[in-house]
């Protein structure tokens, strides 16, 4: 379904470049879940955006559905095929918009009819009460906004979703419903998911296949049941695991 | 189903969250934010007192009591009395025939600089702000011209230019008040340029102008209303400063700062000339003033 | 845990009300724990009033914010009695708080050295040599390299877990009894976590402080604390031996858990944690 090719994003010129994503190669199949895992600035939400569309300076090939898309320009059917959904349920709505004008806008730019039905379809397909059409977002909650987002995404009929911590910004019990109504959907509708995440469990819940990424590189690609009976080699995957299961006292500080 | 209900059932229905439609959440937004608004004495006041100036602008016909233009030489500069509340000018016509008539004009330049000022400041700024690049630099160059020069001697030069009258006075006014606004917006986009919602769009196919319309200027709005409604008070000066120096409406039509320069020369003798129009100018100013602030508290999204 | 017969920190009904002009109940109500020299944990979602303890017992909040208990005291003191003054005093010289991001505790225009020393020269009332030897020491215990070149950095020049460390420098250096942290790792990464918590761990040890640490994290907390404190709503719900949390009884500590996708326990689909209101009452 997507084919990354020798990928690189390089923010700045010349020599001083700062070269975020550094020549990498990955396959993602229709209908699976493919995890991207990593610190702060190792450049997995830059992948995502050059997948997206988002991030618009990049080298290599990128290819989804078959189709061979460009960094710059992409035509209207070719962004319809995959929808991101943000970090930031408070940042990615929004504030003046009511929820029906936000599921109507990318209805309106496509041009697609029925749109009544479509998003009462699509406010049902999230789990949100029809009553909450007409609300404002300040009127919702985080998770309640976080549905609105994946409602959005939805709503354009795409074969991919790509989710940037998607729950990073939630409680642990609102992160369980957004976990569980991400699980249900792609159950429902065979989508493809690329999911972003620093957090290793959320990952590994959701994902089939994790990559680790390092300073722009993958360091492992490894799959979820390796993840979880601990079969990871490089020592950075090993340390991110770890780090997600909690506090290890003998861990030793090296000084920095 | 969206009909409101009479009476205390009206109240409910306004704060009802659960909205069957867009024009009750659109009537539940206005509805709260007027209970915040009239929580505030002042900017209540300033309302008022504009709501009365809108009024007396409207039925100036109905509520002066003579014509402002009559002259009549046998009773100039009487004072203050049931006759002439305000007294006479130095023609004899009744001030405050001529104040009531003079609010159209000090409303009618407020009106028309807010009309052309709002749709260039927001159209500059706005593009300068999320096209970025060149566009950006040029606009933004122009602007610095216009802001480099202080705006009373900009519209004195450009009424002298354009020779003196109230519609020139209006050009000259707008061509002082648009750079700051358009700064405004610029800086208020640059702020949610980069906005996830923004960025939602883009990826969604939204082009350049619906992006611009439908999702900036909406956010940019409240600052911009704010700040014209700030900027009522001094275009109002300015205009009455035109006036006053003879640029702005000619006579004899009625204008606050002409009105309060022509009695310049009887101040002495006939105090109530320049001070009751120039009453006039301070208590909308103040008013308009006290409107932005409020308007201010809440509208703001920052402080939401 | 061996019984302590005094307390660090104990705390009895606390509540703490915000003033607003809606009738919302208050954000801390009938609170009460104590505090010895050990590592307590209150875990907690978003709004649980977890973050508003902490302040409380600081005294914080501003002035409006209306804080009445049964009883506040901290090595023997009435934390609601004492003036302001006072207040200062301890807050620094002997009740420290560590916030989440260190980018918006330390002051940008001081040099990190300057601002460490300063805290030391306030409380400890050291020399300026003094101050800049223990400031030395201070961030070798924080593990810090080449800590002459570190008190000379601005803020903005230094990394998150970095900032992280001086935070802690600076707010051990004073060596005070009790430490309040609040979310201190949640702004950094991994691997940065392990490195800061194992500080805070080794220095809490060492100098036998006490630490109340919140936090919204429970594999956290479960092992870093000795002890913890679940939240909801406002009220401590639950009280377990850190080493205990999972045989919690109460519906929502156990909700909370079974909320958590885990790499040790994979399931199908998270259980979804159903809220009861007689959780929130009294």
């Amino acid at each position: 379904m997507i084919e990354v090719e020798n990928l690189t994003v390089a923010f700045g010129h010349g020599p001083r470049a700062n070269r975020v994503v550094r020549g990498i190669d990955m396959t993602v199949g229709a209908g699976e879940c493919f995890g991207l895992v990593g610190e702060s600035g190792c450049g997995k939400s830059t992948l995502l955006g050059a997948i997206a569309g988002r991030v618009k300076h990049w080298q290599g090939a990128i290819t989804i559905a078959g189709e061979k898309v460009g960094p710059v320009k992409r035509p209207l059917a070719q962004l319809r095929r995959q929808q991101m959904v943000f970090q930031d349920p408070f940042g990615s709505l929004h504030p003046r918009h009511t929820i029906d004008r936000t599921l109507m806008e990318p209805l309106r730019i496509h041009g697609i009819a029925d749109r009544e039905a479509r998003v009462e379809k699509a406010l049902e397909q999230v789990g949100l009460p029809g009553r909450f059409r007409f609300r404002y977002p300040h009127q919702l909650s985080g998770g309640q906004r976080q549905r609105v987002a994946i409602a959005r995404a939805l709503i354009l009929e795409p074969s991919i979703l790509l989710l940037d911590e998607p729950t990073s910004a939630l409680d642990v019990s609102i992160q369980a419903e957004i976990l569980n109504l991400l699980k249900d959907l792609r159950e429902r509708s065979g989508l493809t998911y690329v999911l972003v995440s620093h957090d290793m469990a959320v990952v590994a819940h959701l994902c089939d296949r994790i990559a680790v990424m390092q300073d722009g590189v993958f360091v492992e690609i490894s799959s979820r049941d390796a993840m979880i009976r601990d079969e990871v080699h490089h020592p950075y995957t090993r340390m991110l695991r770890e780090g997600s299961l909690g506090y290890r006292p003998a861990a030793a500080v090296p000084p920095g | 189903m969206s009909v409101p209900p009479k009476s205390e059932g009206l109240r409910a229905w306004l704060l009802n969250e659960d909205f069957s439609s867009p024009a009750q959440a659109r009537a539940h937004q206005a509805y709260v934010t007027w209970l915040r608004f009239s929580a505030n004495p002042l900017a209540l006041g300033g309302l008022i007192v504009v709501v009365l100036l809108v009024l007396a602008a409207w039925f100036a016909p109905w509520i002066a009591t003579h014509d402002p233009l009559e002259q009549d030489l046998a009773r100039a500069l009487l004072p203050l009395s049931s006759a002439h509340w305000f007294g006479t000018d130095e023609l004899g016509r009744d001030v405050y025939s001529r104040l009531v008539y003079g609010a159209r004009t000090t409303l009618y330049i407020a009106i028309l600089v807010t009309v052309i000022v709002g749709p260039i400041g927001f159209v500059v700024g706005a593009a300068a702000g999320y096209v970025g690049g060149w566009v950006d630099t040029v606009l933004m160059r122009i602007t610095d011209i216009f802001l480099a020069f202080p705006s009373l001697v900009l519209a004195l030069a450009f009424s002298a230019a354009l020779g003196p009258g109230i519609e020139n006075a209006v050009i000259a006014i707008a061509l002082t008040v648009w750079p700051p606004v358009a700064r405004l917006v610029r800086a208020e986009t640059l702020t949610f340029r980069k906005a996830d919602f923004v960025v939602a769009a883009e990826l969604q196919g939204a082009g350049v102008a619906r992006i611009m319309f439908l999702y900036i200027v909406p956010l940019c709005a409240p600052s911009v209303v704010i700040r014209l409604t700030l900027n009522m008070a001094s275009i109002i000066l300015t205009a009455a400063g035109l006036g006053f120096l003879g640029l702005g409406a000619q006579p004899p039509a009625p204008e606050w700062g002409a009105m309060a320069a022509q009695g310049r020369q009887y101040l002495l003798d006939a105090w109530w000339l320049t001070a009751i129009p120039g009453m006039a100018i301070l208590l909308v100013s103040l008013a308009f003033n006290l409107l932005g602030d409020g308007l201010r508290d809440i509208l703001d999204p920052k402080n939401a | 845990m061996p019984e302590q017969p005094q307390p660090l920190l104990s705390v009895r009904n606390l509540t703490v009300a915000f003033p607003s002009l809606h009738a919302v109940p208050p954000a801390v109500r009938g609170v009460s724990f104590d505090v010895g020299r050990e590592k307590v944990g209150i875990i907690g979602e978003s709004g649980s009033g977890k973050s508003t303890t902490g302040r409380a017992v600081m005294r914080l909040h501003p002035s409006a914010t209306r804080i009445t208990a049964d009883r506040m005291e901290f090595q023997g003191e009435n934390l609601l009695a004492v003036s302001e003054r006072r207040m200062q005093a301890i807050r620094g010289h002997s009740m420290a708080m560590i916030l989440q991001d260190p980018k918006y505790s330390l002051n940008p225009v001081m040099t990190v050295g300057e601002q460490i020393a300063e805290t030391a020269i306030l409380h400890e009332k050291l020399s300026r040599r003094a101050a800049r030897r223990r400031t030395l020491d201070m961030l070798e215990k924080v593990h810090i390299r080449d800590p002459e070149r570190v008190m000379g950095l601005y803020p903005h020049e230094v990394s998150g877990g970095m900032g992280q460390r001086i935070m802690i420098s600076m707010m051990l250096i004073a060596r005070p009894a009790l430490i309040i942290a609040d979310e201190p790792t949640s702004a950094l990464d991994v691997s940065v976590r392990q490195q800061v918590l194992t500080i805070l761990d080794e220095l809490v040890g060492a100098n036998s402080m006490g630490l109340l640490f919140i936090s919204h994290d429970l594999n956290l907390v479960r092992s870093f604390c000795d002890r913890v404190l679940i939240m909801y709503s406002g009220r401590i719900v639950e009280e377990l031996p850190a080493n205990a949390l999972d045989k919690a009884t109460h519906p929502y500590t156990r909700g909370l858990l079974e909320a958590l996708p885990s790499l040790l326990h994979p399931k199908d689909r998270l259980a979804v944690l159903r809220r009861d209101p007689a959780w929130a009452k009294t």
